[in-house]
Parts: structure tokens; sequence; C-alpha cells
């Protein structure tokens, strides 16, 4: 168990070093630089002044250099200015040139300075990872019951009527993108002028001018039903018809085999058989894809967080990806690839855990 | 919990099928699967329901559970369970009868149990649903009968998942589930099949003692006319979905009054049956498929003593046979027919000369490396002794079996012959060549195709997207056999007249072809080459008896013919008594016992073969036969017991001075005329062992 625990760190860290590698090269490509300085700095600069920028701001050495200085295993850039103040990476993060040390990288617990948000890149991503992380979790919450449920009615009487419903419903759901969904529900609920709104307004039932509202930027202090149904909708429906369509496949499957049949010659009643005896073995395969579903949502997480204006990790990535904001990036792929493979382990330890048949002894 | 039934006694049937008709329902067409089906089964008896596979007996278990299925109906007639009509039931009334008072056992025991629940768990709902038993009480219910069924260490068991168990264990759990809630029916459908003749032996020993502890009533499934004998006190037989004849065992065994009832007897090796002077007779033709039944008598186109324009002039209605209690016959002619005389004199033959030393093999040892692995462990290995130092030789125009149970070593074995696996240690001599460690690849065409194989399994071993002309071409060209293609072609006809198969049939796929075809395909195959020691790894064991019968005697046919040397394996003793001239008899890889067929079928036995002997059903009424019921499984051949491999089964090992059996590997020693017993028991007590079977005086 441990070594299987060190083997997937392991590759835990070569992914997250690969991934960065690229990163770091696709975002400090000169025309990005450029681009940069000029969001930084004004948009009105020579190329001449942008080079200047570059150089004052440690960003002129070469790229495995500086991808170095990232990662705290190389000095970081010291630079005294002509006034006589001292300036580098490590000032920069530490505050002072006396609190500086030599190295500031992540190995040292320094993940840089977003030159989007202005503030330690480290702070940035806590914030708006827990606000993403609030946000998941309600998704989760609608979405894993929701696609349980849909796919365990439809798989224990196949053919049947709800079974075909069900399915149709499902493949919809996950055949219709989050941008379009999102765009869908905006439209029929949270428009004053369009959709079912109105209708509730001119019917009295509801006060506000929307049933539900297009931003969730509230949400960060206050979750309302109001506010946060709409994003959480948009990501869960796409997820769930995936998953309920895996739990439906699952659930036939378990339920034509023989001890099934067992059960049923033995006189247990078709709710019994659905719920002792078929549904821990139909939701081995459901657990896992719904772990590995996690790294998807966060697609649909960019995308509902931007068309919901929710500062969550997300709209964060989003940000910073159009202002080529290079620490955020680097971090937010570090965080990406621990997603990933944390969800990974969980789904494969749940599926031990499920399967006795391949429980360690 | 049944109340509000009405009273029924019980000298009435318990379970009472009347003109029961089946049919499946499919997009092409209705097909009936069972018709006209009647039969009767009083308070405390065992009714046997016999036939080939595809007749019906498991759609009439099934109706009776009512659980057919989507596409299946009940068409016509009546199930009455208790006086009270099953195919009027509701879902409700059907749900507190099933598990409480009719209960059902199938095949496979490993897929009747719930994987992903413990033992006990599914042990002891049966009474929680049916009797609201609560759950210590039930539990402890279950502690009991897990005990009844003679496992060990109960509570072990009802903690355990069902993966944890071996097959016979297993099988032995759904027993017990079965009878949790005391039923009064119970229904086996070919309960043993998947498992081995000692551990089948236990199961219906169990069976049968727990039916008299709890005065169940039986109906039991079965191909085999042995086992059925050995359980049941009555039988029906079914053929093509209809029941053509029942009766009382002893009746229906001794007096059978139906051509096909005759025809099935006359096609098992019985212990009378010879391969020389009384071979066995196979049923002529095939088996109607539901849609394609003839007119009149469904046996009419394969009976012996059919008469146009009776036979197939009406419906065959059911008849008493008159003098015989509840004995009857779907034949009209039956009081015709004379029932004693002799079996026609088939084509008899001279028994064969027995020839040179054509193989040997001496010392040979196979070893298996495998890795314990597991998802979270490392790689250490561990030994699978799979072969342990065989030595024997075999000779021209032998038939030489090697008989054992699963997991024994007998294919392990056939592989290293093969050269699909190289032996770790011995020496192999084809002819006077060596081939121990000679990989198929870098064997010569020559000793290729003098050293073939027929394999277990008839449907995985053709190519099914080629026809059957073809593959025997191929195998033809592999051999370099014949110099044009024209020639080939030739050979490959005269090799299906050599199995027996139609010419037509070189065009033909091989999902055209009948099991028993199939297996005559892979038969020419393995003689394209004119091969002179072939190895038959269980050749007829997934065929039916009639079709069994047939392949048995081609491969006779034509080892008399081309002088071949034939390696039979097998775990059907009967089968095994009836062709072979010399027995090997595998445990736990080792050689325990070898010699002539009647050295090894008399006394002095090895004491597994003793065991092995005595699990054998065999179906004859006059066989007397003894009792030994081997306790435990088989051991790993991972971690075998030290000593004596079969000491911890063995009921002779206490003769044995000074506990030797426990420590020290006995020595294959000659216990006179060449018959050699692996085993520490003196000469006296090996002599004085009683022969397992008698026939007794009639
Ligand atoms: N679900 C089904 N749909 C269509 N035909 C079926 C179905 N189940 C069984 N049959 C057909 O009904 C006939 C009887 O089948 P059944 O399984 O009862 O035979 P069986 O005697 O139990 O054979 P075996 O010894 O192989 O178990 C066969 O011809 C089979 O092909
Ligand atoms: S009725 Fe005729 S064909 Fe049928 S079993 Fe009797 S003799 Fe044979
Ligand atoms: S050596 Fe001992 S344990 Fe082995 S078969 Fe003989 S008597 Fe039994
Ligand atoms: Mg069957």
């Amino acid at each position: 168990m441990l070594l299987f625990l060190f083997r997937r760190i392991g590759l835990m860290l070569v992914t997250a070093l690969c991934l960065t590698i690229i990163v770091f090269a696709l975002t400090n490509m000169p025309a990005k630089l450029e681009t940069l300085a000029k969001t930084q700095a004004g948009s009105r600069m020579t190329d001449a002044e942008v080079d200047r920028w570059l150089e004052r701001n440690g960003y002129a050495s070469p790229m495995l250099v500086r991808y170095g200085e990232w990662l705290g295993v190389l000095p970081g850039w010291v630079r005294t200015e002509d006034n006589g103040t001292v300036t580098g990476r490590c000032v920069a993060l530490r505050g002072t040139a006396e609190a500086a040390g030599e190295r500031c990288g992540i190995l040292q617990g320094d993940w840089g300075f977003s030159t989007r948000f202005r503030a330690g890149v480290a702070e940035v991503l806590t914030a708006r990872l827990g606000a993403t992380g609030l946000l998941m979790l309600w998704v989760l919450a609608v979405m894993v019951p929701m696609a349980l449920i849909v796919g365990i009615l439809a798989g224990m009487r196949e053919g049947s009527r709800t079974d075909r419903a069900l399915s149709t419903f499902a493949i919809a759901s996950t055949a219709t993108p989050e941008y379009v969904s999102g765009v869908l529900l905006i439209a029929l609920l949270a428009s004053s002028t369009v959709g079912l709104s109105p209708l509730l307004v001119s019917w009295g039932w509801i006060d506000g001018p929307v049933l539900f509202q297009g931003n969730a930027r509230s949400a960060l202090d206050d979750i309302t039903f109001s506010n946060f149904t709409l994003p959480v909708l948009t990501i869960a429906l796409y997820g769930m018809g995936y998953v309920a369509r895996i739990t439906r496949a699952s659930m036939t499957e378990v339920m034509t085999q023989q001890y099934i049949r067992t059960a049923r010659l033995k006189g247990v009643s078709f709710g019994k058989i659905v719920v002792r005896h078929a549904l821990r073995n139909a939701l081995i395969a459901p657990f896992t894809v719904i772990m590995l579903q996690i790294p998807w949502l966060l697609n649909g997480v960019v995308i509902s967080e931007v068309l919901f204006s929710y500062p969550g990790f997300g709209w964060t990535l989003y940000e910073a990806a159009i202002n080529n904001d290079i620490e955020l990036l680097l971090a937010s792929s570090v965080v990406a690839v621990v997603v990933v493979l944390v969800t990974q382990l969980i789904s494969d330890v749940g599926y031990v855990y499920l399967n006795p048949r391949i429980r360690i002894s | 919990m049944t109340e509000n039934a009405p009273a029924w006694d019980e000298t009435q049937p318990i379970l009472e099928i009347e003109n029961l008709s089946i049919s499946f329902f499919t997009r092409l067409r209705e097909i009936p699967a069972v018709m006209d089906f009647s039969c009767r089964v009083m308070k405390g008896e065992a009714m046997g329901l016999v036939g080939e596979s595809g007749c019906g007996k498991s759609t009439v278990a099934l109706a009776v559970m009512r659980d057919l299925g989507v596409n299946g109906r009940i068409v016509g007639g009546k199930i009455r369970f208790k006086g009270r009509d099953l195919t009027a039931m509701s879902q409700e009334e059907l749900r507190q009868i099933r598990g409480s008072e009719i209960a059902m056992i199938y095949q496979e025991p490993m897929a009747s149990l719930n994987p992903a629940m413990k033992i006990g768990d599914q042990l002891a709902e049966v009474p929680m649903i049916h009797q609201k038993m609560p759950k210590s009480q039930a539990r402890a219910l279950a502690r009991q009968l897990v005990a009844d069924v003679r496992l060990p260490d109960p509570d072990r068991i009802l903690d355990a998942y069902p993966h944890q168990l071996s097959g016979g264990q297993q099988q032995r759990i759904v027993i017990a589930m079965a009878l949790m809630s005391k039923p009064a029916l119970l229904i086996l459908d070919e309960p043993t099949t998947a498992l081995d003749v000692t551990v089948e032996a236990g199961i219906v020993d169990l069976v049968n003692d727990l039916a008299a502890k709890y005065g169940t009533s039986m109906l039991f499934i079965s191909h085999n006319l042995g086992l059925v004998m050995e359980v049941c006190d009555r039988i029906t037989v079914m053929y093509s979905g209809e029941a053509v004849e029942t009766g009382n065992i002893t009746d229906v065994f001794d007096k059978m009054r139906h051509p096909y009832t005759q025809a099935l007897f006359r096609s098992i090796p019985l212990p009378g049956a010879d391969k020389t002077s009384r071979p066995l007779k196979a049923i002529p033709g095939n088996f109607p498929l539901p849609h394609e039944r003839p007119r009149g008598c469904n046996f009419g186109p394969r009976c012996d003593y059919f008469v146009k324009g009776r036979c197939d002039a009406q419906e065959i209605p059911m008849l008493p046979v008159a003098g015989d209690t509840r004995h009857d016959s779907r034949c009209i002619r039956f009081d015709e027919i004379d029932w004693n005389a002799p079996i026609a004199a088939g084509v008899q033959h001279d028994s064969s000369h027995i020839g040179e030393v054509v193989l040997s093999m001496e010392n040979v040892r196979k070893y298996y490396e495998v890795a314990a692995s597991s998802l979270f462990k490392g790689g250490d290995t561990k030994v699978v002794k799979a072969n342990e130092t065989l030595s024997f030789d075999a000779r021209e125009g032998e038939t030489l079996a090697i008989v054992g149970e699963s997991g024994c070593g007998k294919s392990t074995f056939a592989k290293v012959l093969m050269g699909l696996e190289t032996a770790t240690d011995g020496q192999i001599m084809l002819f006077d060549e060596n081939v121990q460690s000679t990989p198929i690849q870098h064997r010569n065409t020559d000793t290729v195709s003098s050293l073939q194989m027929v394999f277990q399994n008839p449907f995985d071993t053709l190519n099914p997207s080629m026809t059957v002309g073809r593959q025997i071409v191929r195998a033809l060209e592999i051999f370099g056999v014949g110099a044009s293609d024209a020639e080939r072609q030739q050979r490959m006809l005269e090799l299906l007249d050599l199995v027996k198969l139609p010419r037509e049939f070189a065009n033909r796929m091989p999902r055209q072809l009948s099991g028993g075809q199939k297996q005559r395909v892979g038969i020419a195959r393995a003689f394209a080459g004119n091969a002179k020691v072939v190895i038959a790894d269980e050749p007829v064991s997934a065929l039916d008896v009639s079709v069994q019968a047939a392949v048995t005697e081609l491969l006779m046919d034509i080892q008399r013919k081309n002088r071949t040397t034939l390696l039979f394996i097998s775990h059907d003793l009967s089968i095994v008594r009836y062709l072979s001239d010399r027995v090997l008899v595998m445990y736990l890889g080792h050689v325990v016992e070898l010699g002539t067929t009647d050295q090894v079928f008399a006394p002095p036995y090895h004491p597994y073969t003793e065991a092995l002997l005595s699990a054998v059903p065999i179906a004859d009424t006059r066989i007397e036969k003894k009792r030994i019921v081997l306790e435990g499984d088989i051991p790993s051949a991972v971690n075998p017991p030290p000593g004596c491999p079969f000491q911890t089964r063995c009921r002779w090992k206490s003769q044995v001075p000074g506990g030797i059996c426990e420590t020290e590997m006995p020595p294959l020693r000659d216990v006179g005329g060449g018959h050699q017993v692996k085993c520490h028991l003196s000469a006296e007590i090996l002599a004085g062992m009683e022969p397992v079977f008698t026939v007794a005086a009639e």
C-alpha cells in the first residue's frame, strides 16, 4: 500500500514538472512577454521601453534559468538600481532586501506573485480554490445523487418506459455543453424580459425581477438559492448525464446476473433486490467514473464561473490566461495535476473498498 | 407462511405438473421449448429429470419457479404446488412461496452468490424475509445450517465473502441457503456439473441426508443417469421438450419401455460395456431443434423401431405401462417391442495387439513460477509444482488413460508433451528423439505432425471464419502432406470420411455444426498428418451422452485403423475403464497409481483411486458400491502438504506405522505385474482391500 502511494506521488511530481515546463515555455514566448509588459506598465510603450521593463523585472535572463528560479533550484535574480535600491525576485516576494534569501521558488514555499491580481499567488489561489471548492461541493451534492438515482431507476428494468425516458434525458444532458446550457438557463430563468421570470412576476409568485440571478458574485459573501442555483446546475447537468449512463449500464448488467436471480427466487422483494443485492455491485463502475469526472468538471467550472462571474479557480484561470499571468498559471497547473491524481487515487482506493474480491487480505 | 392457503393433505402430490407447454418468443418465431409435460412429485419423494442438453429440463424448473424471463411464457397447462395453481398466482403470492416453500439450486455456485455480500448475510436474509425472524436468531440458524452442510469453522465462513471459498464450499453454501426455511420442494438444476467427482460425491451424500432429515421433496435435474440413480426415487426422461418415460427408478432402469431410454443406456459406458466385445452404441442422427420437430413421434427419425404410417401419423400420447405403478411411456409400440432382445450384435473387433514403445517420459517435472501479485503487493514469486517426476511409457496402438481431478496437472502434462511448454527437468523420448526441451516452434514437421492433440472444448478450437474443409487443408499444408492442392483436397475429403462426416460439410462454417460435429472436425485435423500419438484432453466431456458415445467410438475406430497411440485424459472413470488399456492416476501433480485397466479397477488400490472409483456414479441398479466420501478439498498446488500428497484426505493413513505419511514422500513401488502404487501401506494391507463395486446377485 505504501509503495503504491509512493509510486502515485512520484507520478504526480513528474507530471507536474512536465506540465509546468510546457506552460512556462508557452507563457514566456516573446510576444506574450510583450503583452505582459504592456498590460503592466501601459499599452503605449515603445519596443525599447518594453525591453527595459522586462529587464528591470527579471524577465531578460534565459528561460531555463528563470524556470529554475521559479522552482527554487537557482538563486532568484537581484538587481541594484542606479539609485541604490535593491530589487529582485525574492525581495519582491519577501518584502525587504534583508528578509530575502537567496532562493525563493516553490521548493521554498514561495509560489510567486500574480501580476494580474497584484498579490501573492498563494493567497490568490487559496481564496479562489476555497470559492471553487464550495461550488464543486454543491455540484457533487446535486450531481451524484441525481445521476445515481436516474441511472439506477433506468437500469433496474431495462427497456421499460422509465428506462427509455430517463436514458433520453441523460443523453440530452451530456450532449449539451455548459456554454449552451448555461446560456439557456440564464435566458430561461434569469432574465427579466424573456423566459419564466416575467411570467412568474406577472402572476405575483416571486418578488424580485427574476427567479434566479444570472450573476453569482454575491455568492462569495452569502450563498443563496437564488444566486447559486444556476452555476451549480449548469455544471451538474453536464456531468450528470455521463455518470447516469455509466450507472445504468452497470445496473442493467448486474440485474441479469445469476445472484440476482438467486435473490429473486429466495423471495426477496424487487425493492430489496435493488437496494441490498444490486446496488453495491452496480456502484463499482460509477464510483470510479465520478472520481475521474471531477477533473473534467473543472472545465465546466471555468465556463460556468466566467459565465456567472463567480470569482473562483476557473474564473481566475481565465483571467490569468488572458493577462498572461505567468506564475499564477504555473501554480494553477500544479493544482490541476494534484486534483487529477488525488481523485484517481481516491477512485482506486474506493474501488478496492467496494469490490471485496480484490481487497487486500 | 401459507395461513390463507386452502387445506392440503399429505397424500396429495406436492408438485403436480399437468400438460405444461412453454414457449419462448423471439423476433423470428415462437420456440416451443416444452410441450405437454406432466409429472408429479409426492411428499418426501425425489424426482429425477434427465435428458440431453436443450431438451427443456431447465425450462421446466424455471417454470415451476415462475421465472422464465421476459420472453418465456407458459402457453398451456397447470403447475400445482400443494394444490394451488402456480400459473395463476400474483407476483406477491409467488414471492412468499419462493425461497420459503420452493427453493432452487443451480449449476454455477459462484455465479449464484452475491460477490459483495457476506455469506452470513445472504443466508440470514431468507428467514428474515419469510419468517420475519430477528437478525440474531437468523444468524444463529445460518450458523447451524453451515454446520449441517458439513463446512468446517462455520463462524469464519459466515464472515467470508463468496470468493474466499472453493467451488465445493460455495455449492454447500447454496444448498444451505436453499434449506434455510425448510422448503417443501427443492429444485436442483445440475447442482454438481461444475464440480469434481469426489466433491460431487460429497454433495450428493449431503443432499440425500438433508432431504431425509427435513422431509424435503426434490426435483433433481441432471444429464447423468448414474447420479439420478443415487439421488432419486423416480425419474422422468425428457426428449425434445416432452416427457417420454416416467416411473420408479428401478422400473425405468431395469424395464425401460421407451426406445429413447434404451438408446440412452446403450450409449453410456456401463461396467458391462467393452470396446472390443460390446462397443457403445451411439444414437444415430441429431436432436431436432424445437421448431423442426417431426410429425408424430419426436424420436421417430432416430428410433430403431420406427414404423412408417403409425409412428408419424398422430401425436403420441403418454400411455401407462401395465403391471408397474406409475410407469408411463410415450411410445405406441412399447407393447410390441421385445425389450429383452440382446443388443444387435454390433461390429466386434479383435483386441488390437500392442506394439513397440513410441513415447517415453522419464522423471519429467514441470514447475511454474507465479507472481504472488495483487494490486498493492510487490513481486515475490511462488512455485507451482504442476507435475512431479512423471515416468511412464506408451506403446504403439495402446490407449493410456490419464485420470485425476481438476488441478491435478493433467493438462500441464499434455502441454509439456506437445511442446507448448517446456519441461523443467527430465526426458521425453518420442520414437528415439529427445523432445524434452524443444518447444513446438523448433520441432521439425515430422515430430509435430506425428504428435497431435484433440482439445476439450470443440467450441473454441476451430477458426470461426474459415470453412471446415479449408481448416483441414490448412493443417495438411502445415504438415506438408500432399504434393498439390488437388491431392490435399482429396485427402481432406478422405479425412471427413474417416471421422464420418458427410463430404458436403467441407463447405460449412463451424457455427453451422453441432458440438459433436465440431469435435469430429477437431479429430480430423489432428489426424491430418497421420499422427502416431494423439493426446485427447477430455475430448468428450463437453458433449451430450449420445454424442459422447459416437465420438468415443470414432476415436477407437481410427486407432484400430492407424495403430495410433492414444493418450486419453479424462476425469470420467466409466469411459476410461471402457476404452483404455492402461491407466495412470494423478493427484496433485504426482502419479499415484499406474497399471493396466484391470489392475487399477480392482484391489489393491491406491487410497485415492479407491475414493475416486467410489465417487463415480454408475447407472446400473445391480451394482453395489462402497461409499467413501473424501473430507475437505484438494490442497493447492502452490502449497502442497508435506509427505504424501494425499495425506490430508486419506482414510488409510492411520494404518501406516510411525505417521510417516505426514513426513515422507512414499516411493512408487511395484505391487505385482507392473502395477505401481505410490503409498506407504504395507503389502498385507493393500492385499486385504475390498473391491469398491460388487455386482449384486440377481
Ligand atoms: N430465453 C430463451 N429464449 C429462446 N429460447 C430459449 C430460451 N431459453 C431456452 N430456450 C430454448 O428452449 C429449449 C430448452 O432449453 P433448456 O435450457 O430448458 O434445456 P436444458 O434441458 O436445461 O439443457 P441443458 O442440459 O443444456 O441445461 C432449448 O431449445 C433452448 O434453446
Ligand atoms: S412411437 Fe414409434 S418412433 Fe416413437 S419411440 Fe415408439 S416406436 Fe419409436
Ligand atoms: S502414503 Fe499414507 S497418506 Fe499417502 S495414500 Fe498411502 S496411506 Fe494414504
Ligand atoms: Mg439446463
